[in-house]
């Protein structure tokens, strides 16, 4: 049941004033009413662009020169303004926590009804009823600070919904949020979508999350055009995204590396419609013909935590009887949901809290009595966010900065901060200035900055939050080199693909508590533990399962170590 | 927990459900008063008055403590430094001279000079606590509606009840990026030289300063996103109706304003009270 054509896009084209090359070319895209629609792309493919002409940021926020035509409601939007848009084209915002504007929950969802000179009455009664749509409704006086980010989520998509937009555009909406509350998520836009016949688009690169729930059509961006334009189905049996360095679901790569031909037919868009008589044996034969590696793990700790117990105030506990162990030259992951602790064991490593009870070993020799300044010359801590860290304008004078407040002399700085840059591959950029870079590579200056004071340990805060495959796996085959030249990494995230592929070891930590000290295999095969720590169960492990694999778990194991055969090669 | 500074925690009671413009109309009346009487009595009454208040609003000591000694800091510093460039200016006011004791020839304790700065000290003693009051137990957001109410253009307002709402959000930014830096050496405590620790600053104030433009720039998008703007009137989810709570409050404080400048002007034929005649 194809409704009208609500969007349409006709030799469609957008170059931003402040760039020498257009963004987007040639777009020809008509989305129809109630259709839900995934728009994937990398990053700086022009799908960010491609949303914000539809919401009307271009051309009013935003400044630059748009050719061929685009209709939205039968209106073209160049004549529009941002306003009318947002009358049609409702848009929840990336950033969940940024776009709250209002100071609790119900003014923030009756902010657009403020601005319409809605009457106090009849908006109070609106916000209610849109929050109960979204079960916000019994929270309507919390402020953001006591919101979780999936809530904070909520609230925005509220926010949109009192406007009675008939188009809800989503802008990477899972980018904040852990895997299970990203599945609730995808799961409540399907039910608005369904219950009050919405149409939806969805851009992200977070391919798999959002194919969990049905969608009508994937438009995959690259290069600032349309390169597909497909149904799940077909566009799982296709080569295309891999190509673009987008990442497909695992499941998809797992039925690609046993050698599965995938067709339409087959249905793998979505776990719960794939056909799995028709694989069944592939994957089956692929399994049996794979031997375990046997890994070497050294036996030396580097740094070792015996009860720790640490407390802001009284009542809250936020760290309760923490043991762990950390090997020279392991990489491990902390997962566990926002405000579990996981942020707070950080920072009481790096010394910026102070244990309550409890303590920590380095090399075996306790830290108590160790300053901040003391811990940094063996940990090095990276903040997720590289904004926060930068301070100086040139690359070198950054990468410098810890080496120069210590009082080296600059002879001595100079190999130090050449070696760091050559080891993140920033060394022809030394004389740039920070502003050029791009965020990935901004993250590598604050990595390289951090590494020129000569860390033994380093500790990343979510080190690939909101990067595309491609920058991801970037960033991760870096750490990868580095932890190869001997240094031990832990990394806090709730990135999944990350603590499968690359932290053989993972700590999961929930209320404060450790529940689970494993491989990252074993945690994310383990349904107990997944739950208690807002993690999903991999799609490698259901379909192993489905394909009727006893050992699933060592199915999981056969294709991490398969994938880093692939990636060597 | 310095994030807690300009907090708004909701509370029920008489000063926190006043409606915004209450408080304003309130604090202005009270403040005018005491700032224009020289009057110790009047000043006295009104300062009893708010720590009353102050009482009955149920703000927590904490939650006001690095505000109190701040000020507390300041009215001494002020008390000393008025007597130090000036100590015979009470004898000036009241055109008597009751010598009490002496430092020196020019440093003389009279009370006329006593009696004039302790009203003066009082005068900054009732205004702190209603300004704290005021602070503290007005929403941001309703503060924001009834500046509007009384003509102040909303997007104005707005701009300013965004930045009361996002002080406390940049201060947990500032102690983040402080704690970053600090752990690639910069020194911040007190072992470290002035003028290093301010520039150790300057090199936190950057990156607070890149982030806080991001945060700007997306704020700003989701405002324009719906409709923030559109008309010249917007009305106010926050706003709280007038109750006859409010009506006897403003009532009373335009009173107490009245009152005063009766006296001033009936009674003291002048801004000061002079009983040494």
């Amino acid at each position: 049941m194809i409704g009208e054509p609500i969007i349409q896009f006709k030799d469609f084209g957008f170059q931003y004033y402040s760039q020498a090359e257009p963004t987007l070319y040639d777009i020809n895209l008509t989305i129809h009413k109630g259709e839900k629609v995934l728009i994937v792309g990398p990053s700086g493919s022009g799908k960010s662009t491609l949303g914000h002409c539809l919401n009307g940021l271009i051309p009013f926020a935003y400044n630059g020169e748009m050719t061929g035509s685009l209709t939205i409601g039968g209106k073209e939007t160049k004549t529009s303004n941002i306003f009318e848009l947002s009358k049609t084209v409702g848009t929840v915002l990336q950033d969940s926590d940024g776009q709250f504007v209002g100071l609790t929950v119900g003014e923030d969802i009756a902010f657009a009804l403020e601005n319409d000179c809605a009457e106090q009455g009849m908006m109070k009664e609106t916000v209610q009823k849109v929050a109960d749509m979204v079960d916000m409704g019994k929270l309507l006086n919390s402020s953001p600070f006591e919101l979780s980010g999936g809530q904070k989520q909520r609230v925005a998509f509220a926010g949109v919904m009192v406007n009675e937009a008939e188009v809800l555009l989503f802008d990477e909406p899972l980018a904040n949020l852990d895997p299970a509350t990203g599945k609730t998520a995808i799961d409540l836009i399907d039910r608005i979508q369904r219950e009050y016949n919405k149409t939806v688009v969805i851009i992200e690169h977070r391919l798999e999350d959002v194919l969990y729930r049905h969608v009508d059509r994937i438009i995959v961006v690259s290069e600032g055009r349309i390169v597909a334009d497909q149904t799940p189905d077909e566009l799982m049996s296709s080569y295309i995204l891999k190509g673009l360095g987008i990442r497909e679901p695992l499941y998809v790569t797992a039925l690609k590396y046993a050698g599965v031909n995938i067709t339409p037919e087959m249905k793998a868009g979505r776990m719960d419609t794939l056909n799995v008589d028709m694989i069944k044996d592939d994957l089956q034969k692929w399994h049996q013909s794979r031997k375990p590696a046997v890994v070497e793990v050294s036996k030396e700790n580097i740094l070792e935590a015996k009860n720790l117990h640490f407390q802001y105030t009284k009542r809250r506990k936020i760290l309760q009887d923490i043991n762990f162990e950390i090997k020279k030259g392991e990489m491990v992951s902390i997962v566990g949901t926002n405000g579990a602790g996981k942020s707070t064991l950080a920072k009481v490593i790096c010394g910026f809290v102070k244990e309550d009870q409890g303590g920590l070993y380095y090399e075996g020799e306790s830290m108590k009595d160790w300053t901040i300044k003391e811990r940094s010359h063996k940990i090095g801590y990276c903040m997720q966010n590289p904004n926060q860290m930068i301070c100086k304008t040139m690359i070198y004078d950054e990468v410098a900065l810890g080496l120069r407040i210590r009082g080296v002399s600059e002879e001595e700085i100079q190999p130090k901060v050449e070696k760091a840059l050559e080891i993140c591959g920033l060394l022809p950029f030394r004389k740039w200035p920070i502003s050029a870079l791009s965020f990935g590579q901004k993250k590598r200056v604050t990595i390289a900055s951090i590494l020129a004071l000569d860390p033994k340990l380093l500790i990343l805060d979510e080190p690939t939050a909101g990067q595309d495959y491609k920058h991801y796996t970037e960033i991760m085959e870096f750490l990868k080199s580095l932890n190869d030249q001997g240094v031990t990494i832990i990394m806090i995230t709730h990135d999944m693909h990350l603590m499968l592929e690359y932290t053989p070891h993972a700590i999961v930590i929930s209320d404060g508590k450790k529940i689970g000290d494993a491989t990252a295999v074993d945690i994310l095969t383990d349904e107990k533990i997944a739950d208690a720590a807002n993690l999903k169960i991999t799609s490698l492990y259901e379909l192993a399962v489905k394909a009727g694999i006893e050992d699933a778990r060592g199915f999981v194991r056969n294709f991490i170590e398969y994938e880093r055969e692939v990636e060597r090669a | 927990m310095k994030a807690k500074l300009f907090d708004y925690v909701e509370r029920d009671n008489f000063v926190f459900n006043l409606s915004g413009l209450t408080k304003i109309v309130s604090f202005f009346c009270l403040t005018f008063a005491v700032m224009f009487s020289y009057d110790i009595r009047v000043i006295l009454a009104i300062m009893v008055f708010s720590f009353v208040v102050l009482h009955v609003s149920e703000i927590k000591f904490s939650q006001i403590k690095l505000m109190l000694y701040y000020a507390l800091i300041f009215l001494v510093m002020n008390f000393a430094l008025t007597f130090i460039f000036n100590p015979q200016y009470g004898v000036e006011i009241y055109g008597t001279y009751h010598e009490i004791f002496r430092f020196t020839e020019r440093y003389v304790v009279t009370q006329e000079q006593l009696l004039y700065q302790i009203t003066k000290l009082f005068k900054y003693a009732s205004v702190i606590p209603l300004g704290m009051m005021f602070l503290l137990t007005t929403n941001p957001s309703e503060f924001a509606a009834s500046l509007n109410s009384i003509g102040v253009s909303y997007k104005a307002t707005y701009a300013l009840a965004l930045t009361l709402r996002y002080f406390p959000d940049m201060i947990r930014d500032y102690n983040d990026i402080a704690l970053a830096q600090q752990s690639r050496g910069l020194d911040l405590s007190k072992k470290e030289k002035l003028g290093t620790r301010v520039k150790n600053i300057m090199n936190i104030c950057v990156p607070l300063i890149f982030s806080t433009m991001d945060r700007i720039e997306l704020i700003s998008n989701a405002m324009d996103l719906r409709g923030f703007g559109k008309m010249k009137k917007r009305t106010w989810y926050s706003r709280k109706p007038l109750t006859k709570n409010d009506y006897i409050s403003m009532v009373f404080c335009v009173l107490v304003f009245i009152g005063t400048i009766c006296v001033s002007t009936f009674i003291n034929h002048g801004r000061f009270w002079n009983p040494f005649i």
